[in-house]
């Protein structure tokens, strides 16, 4: 998947650009992910990753949380995570 | 009725009144005036209720949202719900300094229209002298104030020639989204068939330009593009099924299941001055009308994808069809499919139709006789 695009750098801080906001819905009991019209319903692991994601933390320390605390080995975590903020900064929905 | 999925999305139509006149406006024929609006406790009450309701988007619009004085309250009262919030506005009428305290009060993101890439034929859509400029500036104040930036760009037969400059133009203006929305014939702009609908193969060229420009502009800007549907073969879910995930609010405070929904004769409508938002959105009739699929008939009830498009636009099939419970015709499977096709053959040869402009008054075929 990664053969193409040169890898991030764990040094990298995501962001949520200003007009995307991540929050709970409370009428439905889920979060979401609001954006310029648009309303993404994130899946378990993608909540994880969005709430791990506050402006300060660098990809490579949300990495190390999320191997740690849900005891996966830090090169899977690694990719998923990389793939899943790609294709949300696609979307213009993550600043990398 | 309470197994109903509360809606997503309102539609907030502050105000009808609008310093623009486009002849494809897609509010209704017969505007509310001023003496009618919701007074600002009353939409305040409005956006607590769709809080409860687990409304999670609001689009503020009109007319031209920035006429009313209590924006700022408005959207306040919304972030203070957590409610996103969308500014639809011409741009011509919100400064920068009052564009500043909507973003203090929490505003998260702004659509702005543009008419053309050149001012000359957008102003006279418009019905404004000085409009795109304005507008331009208005999209540097926006980017420099660091709000995401949308673009809506209507599409029809005087602009669509221009429309891979246009996509350039909202790429430089700094949008990370712009809608290239093919006109929908409803309200004026069904007055206005005849001067805006476009040929065949004008439409072929501009989805070739649109999908060339979304893979050239990839990462930099999204843009969404409405299929014509008098050029298509299937029909879109309306607001994504009727009374299923958004509202919209009048001026003055009719509860509608879409924009367009008054043209349909028959439905009953409530007001948010008599009941709660709650209640209409469970039991008005007009949002019971076409609930689900049970209403559906053939050519749509054996259909295999009735429940992504649920029967199509039911303004469109009254329109057309002459019934509201037909199926769309902008569906091939419609008996009234090549009735829509020769419509917009017809329209696009039409020549020296001048513009029926969007004015507060309705239409009148000609000035009544005086004295």
């Amino acid at each position: 998947m990664s053969g193409e695009a040169p890898p991030l750098s764990p040094a990298v801080v995501p962001r949520l650009p200003r007009g995307v906001r991540f929050s709970r819905d409370e009428a439905r009991g889920r979060f979401v992910l609001l954006a310029p019209e648009r309303i993404l319903e994130p899946d378990e692991i993608a909540v994880e990753i969005l709430r791990r994601i506050d402006g300060e933390a660098t990809l490579g320390e949300i990495v190390d949380q999320l191997a740690r605390d849900f005891a996966a080995p830090r090169e899977e975590v690694a990719a998923d995570v990389e793939e899943f903020l790609r294709g949300l900064n696609e979307k213009g929905m993550i600043e990398l | 009725m309470n197994d109903i999925p509360a809606p997503i999305g309102m539609l907030a139509e502050l105000t009808h009144r609008c310093p623009l006149s486009c002849p494809y406006c897609s509010n209704p024929v017969e505007l509310d005036a001023r003496q009618g609006e919701l007074s600002t406790a009353e939409w305040l009450r409005v956006f607590d209720e769709a809080k409860a309701l687990g409304v999670l988007q609001v689009h503020l619009s009109g007319g031209e949202p920035g006429l009313r004085r209590d924006l700022e309250e408005i959207v306040a009262r919304c972030a203070e719900h957590g409610i996103y919030t969308n500014l639809i506005t011409s741009g011509v009428q919100i400064d920068e300094a009052r564009l500043a305290r909507l973003g203090d009060a929490g505003l998260d993101h702004v659509q702005l229209s543009i008419q053309d890439v050149e001012i000359g034929p957008a102003d006279e859509v418009a019905g404004m002298k000085g409009a795109h400029l304005r507008k331009m500036a208005f999209a540097r104040h926006v980017r420099e104030q660091g709000f995401p930036l949308t673009v809506n760009l209507v599409v029809h037969r005087g602009n669509i020639a221009r429309l891979g400059r246009a996509i350039d133009l909202a790429a430089e203006m700094g949008a990370k989204r712009l809608e290239v929305a093919h006109v929908q014939y409803y309200g004026w702009a069904f007055v206005n068939r005849a001067s805006l609908m476009p040929e065949w193969p004008q439409v072929e060229e501009a989805l070739k330009v649109t999908a060339e420009a979304q893979a050239r502009l990839k990462g930099r800007m999204v843009i969404d593009s409405v299929t014509p549907d008098y050029y298509a073969r299937r029909p879109k879910a309306c607001m994504g099924g009727w009374g299923s995930r958004a509202l919209n609010v009048t001026p003055a405070g009719k509860v509608l299941p879409c924009h367009a929904a008054e043209t349909i004769p028959g439905l009953e409508f409530w007001t948010v001055r008599d009941h709660s938002l709650a209640d209409i959105w469970a039991n008005a009739p007009a949002f019971n009308a076409f609930r689900g699929t049970d209403w559906i008939e053939e050519p749509c009830s054996s259909c295999e994808i009735k429940a992504s498009c649920r029967g199509g636009c039911r303004c469109q099939a009254l329109a057309i069809a002459g019934r509201a419970e037909a199926a769309d015709p902008a569906c091939e499977k419609s008996a009234y499919h090549e009735v829509l096709r020769d419509m917009a053959r017809e329209d696009a040869v039409q020549r020296g139709h001048p513009y029926r402009y969007r004015t507060m008054k309705t239409p009148t075929r000609d000035p009544e006789p005086v004295g």
